[in-house]
């Protein structure tokens, strides 16, 4: 009984760990994602030449909204 | 509605927006949140104008979002008028566009209305016919139970 108790206990652990660490990935993710009018969409991940050029700019205007 | 106004709506609804800037297509700032919100503005139309040449196609783009590790960058742009805000990191995506896009709309001044069509002359009234008053039907009361 007291062995099956912990087994879950430690199953849950494990459970709110992983799911932590997945979304600590996910928000940590560096995209550009870029919507045109037409309904198409272009997201440019991390490291592409595109997202590059955009990354700069925007770490720029977050710096600049939190300094002003 | 002022822009003012809608900015300090927009930020007052939506808590993950940290500042906002409204300008047009010319660069002039319409709104803003910052006390430098020229520079601001400048900055995210460098952005969308370095987003613009990313384009495959021939079709404008309307908005984006680009996601850093300290926080993230929104521009939606309606016609002549653009809207730029950032957000903490992880931000809820579809929210924030939707909050930028009511207060792009709210923004925009109204549609000018259609001049009106030479009015017509108006038909004359046909006399009017009164209703024949009905005779009050004769009150009857009836009679107390003899019981």
């Amino acid at each position: 009984m007291r062995r099956s108790g912990s087994l879950i206990f430690g199953l849950l652990i494990g459970l709110f760990l992983g799911v932590a660490f997945i979304r600590r990935r996910t928000a940590s993710a560096e995209r550009a994602d870029l919507y045109f009018e037409d309904g198409s969409m272009l997201s440019l991940s991390n490291g592409s030449p595109g997202a590059e050029r955009l990354l700069p700019l925007a770490r720029q205007i977050i710096g600049q909204s939190r300094t002003a | 509605m002022d822009a003012q106004q809608a900015l300090a709506d927009l930020t007052e609804i939506s808590s993950q927006i940290e500042a906002a800037v409204v300008f047009d297509d010319k660069g002039t700032v319409v709104g803003s949140t910052l006390t430098d919100g020229e520079r601001f503005a400048q900055s995210a139309a460098d952005l969308l104008a370095a987003a613009e040449g990313l384009k495959t196609g021939d079709s404008p783009l309307t908005q984006l979002e680009i996601a850093t590790g300290e926080g993230s960058v929104f521009v939606v742009r309606d016609g002549k008028t653009t809207i730029a805000a950032t957000t903490a990191p992880a931000p809820t995506v579809g929210l924030v566009f939707y909050d930028l896009k009511s207060a792009l709309r709210s923004v925009k001044p109204a549609p000018k209305p259609r001049p009106k069509p030479a009015a017509k002359p108006k038909p004359k009234p046909a006399p009017k016919k009164t209703a024949a008053k009905k005779p009050a039907a004769p009150r009857t009361r009836k009679k107390p139970d003899a019981s």
